[in-house]
């Protein structure tokens, strides 16, 4: 009887534990567990299935002798650099013009949000459509009567990566208005009035004042537009397919096509392995700097 | 000299008013003219701002207006003229007669499809969330801390260096090309976000509930079930509106775990868009994306609130 007590007693203590272990076994397989895997088949000469033959840094080697690799991870610096700096601007810049008391305001950032809620594949749809030369801008324009208007930025493979940026910015960057129109609501207005009383303009307050006490929100929208960068897979095989032949690939897209199309299984998980590495690049500091002030 | 003193003052201030005048219609008409600039700055501002919407409202607008046109009338005529004679056909044919790959039945059965993977992976990642967030705010234990912070890098992993393992892990377990193994993998990886989600909300609830409650004497599930899920409400919209979007908007997953039977409507778009299977038609592919999209913005169109506050509530306090 007492036995049995002191057994229930010591399920209750434990619960919160039981409760949380599946979560946590799930955790260490499928996250840690996967990417040691993924390290490791990286390292074997794996192609259409895994074989644990180990070959050191073939891969890699492969990997960084290979011309796509090299186009893929050019484009996802142009690509992410653009479309953070872009989305970054566009986003400050609208919350700001938000934030002046504007009547309907509630369905204008309904309408800047939307794309938001919007798959990739969809947005990749529609604009491969309008940047299409034959059908979309290009033929507006013409049409207005600017008959040498050339708008072929999709077919042309130096250019194509601009295509890229243009959807995902369109999708994104109204996110990015709502991250920071919220953080320029949490703003003390106490402090803003008291620079006002002082004879501060308005831009030097936002120069000065707000912007500065905005460096939470700029950082989290930064980890978050370089996060979808570097995911970036769904809105290529949509909007490119890749193409014209490989100049638009992203890393993504590199590791999906070795991987599971080109059965070069080795390569993939080294390409995979490479991407994890951006992030972490990324990820680290910011963690870093997150915690640090956190401390402080 | 009384008396002149005072006739003095009363110069003076004949004099002072005077001035005062002069002061305030300067002041006045510096007022008129500023007040002049501001409304020239609010409408520069309301054209910036009218124009940024219609920058955003454009593509579907485009894409809403030339699915309703036939193939001829999108080829000849211009992208932004109005249909002439609007008709569903397009909407029609692609939900129940366009070719994606190789069958030819629309993308209808692929958003059933959706709706099969989606339902039942949001309920349970938003549960074991719950309970998830639930342990690591009111029950912490040593590690725990640890244990979220561990969870949290899933958040941000590239899924790219996950597939290969999950793909070869499916396969031993009988679940390759099945609705179940999608389901599965998108309650894992979905998992890091909803317990952030259910997390931080129950950290800002307070610890006296709790400690109340386990001083009378109530267990782990009865204080989740009496005190924390009736306070829950709000977060769990904000989960399930997130987790309802990023699955049904998912293609990485879908074209890497799905099998013929079970694609969801995102890979079956794709491949409708992409089939050259005779003359490209537009206005149908137009309609299939508008037709993938309409269950995320129409759960954006009416709890679009929510939605913010979920995309700020990953993003501000998670990360």
């Amino acid at each position: 009887m007492a036995n049995q007590r002191r057994f229930t007693d010591m399920l209750a203590d434990s619960m919160p534990k039981l409760v949380l272990a599946p979560s946590f076994l799930i955790v260490m397989v499928c996250i840690y567990g996967y990417i040691l895997w993924t390290v490791a088949l990286s390292f074997t000469k794996s192609r259409m299935l895994p074989q644990w033959k180990f070959v050191g840094f073939d891969q890699y080697d492969k990997l960084l002798n290979n011309d796509r690799w090299a186009v893929s991870s050019e484009n996802l610096v142009v690509f992410g650099g653009l479309f953070i700096i872009i989305c970054l601007v566009i986003g400050i810049g609208m919350a700001i013009l938000l934030d002046q008391k504007i009547r309907q305001e509630g369905l204008l950032r309904t309408i800047y949000l939307y794309p938001m809620a919007i798959s990739f594949i969809v947005t990749g749809t529609a604009w491969k459509w309008l940047l299409n030369p034959s059908m979309g801008i290009e033929k507006i324009v013409r049409e207005w009567g600017f008959e040498d208007f050339t708008f072929d930025w999709l077919v042309n493979s130096e250019m194509v990566v601009f295509c890229l940026v243009i959807a995902a910015v369109w999708q994104s960057s109204g996110f990015v208005m709502a991250l920071f129109l919220a953080g320029l609501r949490g703003v003390d207005s106490e402090m803003i009035k008291a620079a006002q009383l002082d004879g501060a303009s308005m831009p030097t307050i936002y120069r000065r004042i707000i912007l500065p006490s905005l460096k939470p929100v700029f950082f989290s929208a930064f980890v978050i537009l370089s996060h979808i960068a570097i995911k970036s897979f769904d809105l290529v095989t949509a909007l490119t397919g890749g193409g014209p032949g490989y100049s638009s690939d992203l890393p993504a897209n590199f590791m999906y096509a070795h991987a599971f199309t080109r059965s070069q299984m080795g390569l993939g998980a080294a390409s995979g392995v490479m991407m994890l590495g951006g992030v972490l690049a990324i990820l680290i500091p910011y963690l870093y700097s997150e915690l640090r002030g956190k401390k402080q | 000299m009384k008396q002149s003193y005072n006739l003095n003052i009363n110069a003076d201030a004949t004099k002072n008013l005077s001035l005062l005048d002069s002061v305030k219609n300067k002041a006045n008409r510096y007022l008129q003219q500023r007040s002049i600039l501001q409304h020239l700055l609010r409408i520069v501002l309301y054209v910036i701002l009218l124009t940024m919407a219609f920058i955003y409202l454009a593509p579907l607008l485009v894409m809403v207006m030339n699915s309703l046109k036939d193939v001829e009338e999108i080829r000849n005529g211009s992208l932004l003229a109005l249909p002439q004679d609007p008709s569903l056909a397009a909407w029609s044919k692609a939900w129940g007669s366009a070719c994606t790959g190789s069958t030819c039945e629309g993308i209808a059965p692929f958003f059933i499809n959706s709706f099969k993977i989606v339902l039942p992976a949001v309920a349970i990642s938003t549960i074991l969330g719950a309970l998830n967030g639930y342990v690591l705010s009111m029950w912490r234990f040593k590690g725990s801390d640890l244990f979220f912070g561990l969870l949290l890098f899933g958040c941000f992993i590239p899924f790219q260096v996950v597939l290969i393992p999950m793909a070869m892990t499916l396969g031993w377990l009988g679940l390759a090309s099945s609705a179940s193994g999608l389901i599965l993998v998108h309650v894992i990886y979905g998992m890091a976000f909803t317990t952030l989600f259910f997390r931080n909300y129950y950290v800002g609830l307070p610890r006296e509930l709790v400690s109340a409650a386990k001083i009378d004497g109530a267990g782990f599930f009865l204080i989740f079930w009496r005190i924390i899920l009736p306070l829950s409400p709000p977060i769990i919209v904000v989960t399930v509106i997130w987790q309802f979007t990023q699955i049904w908007n998912d293609f990485l997953f879908g074209v890497v775990f799905s099998g013929a039977d079970n694609l969801p409507v995102t890979v079956a778009l794709n491949n409708l868009v992409n089939t050259s299977f005779g003359g490209k038609e537009y206005n149908v592919d137009m309609a299939a994306a508008l037709l993938a999209a309409l269950p995320t913005i129409v759960v954006y169109v009416f709890a679009g609130k929510y939605f913010v506050r979920g995309l700020s509530a990953g993003a501000v306090k998670g990360a």
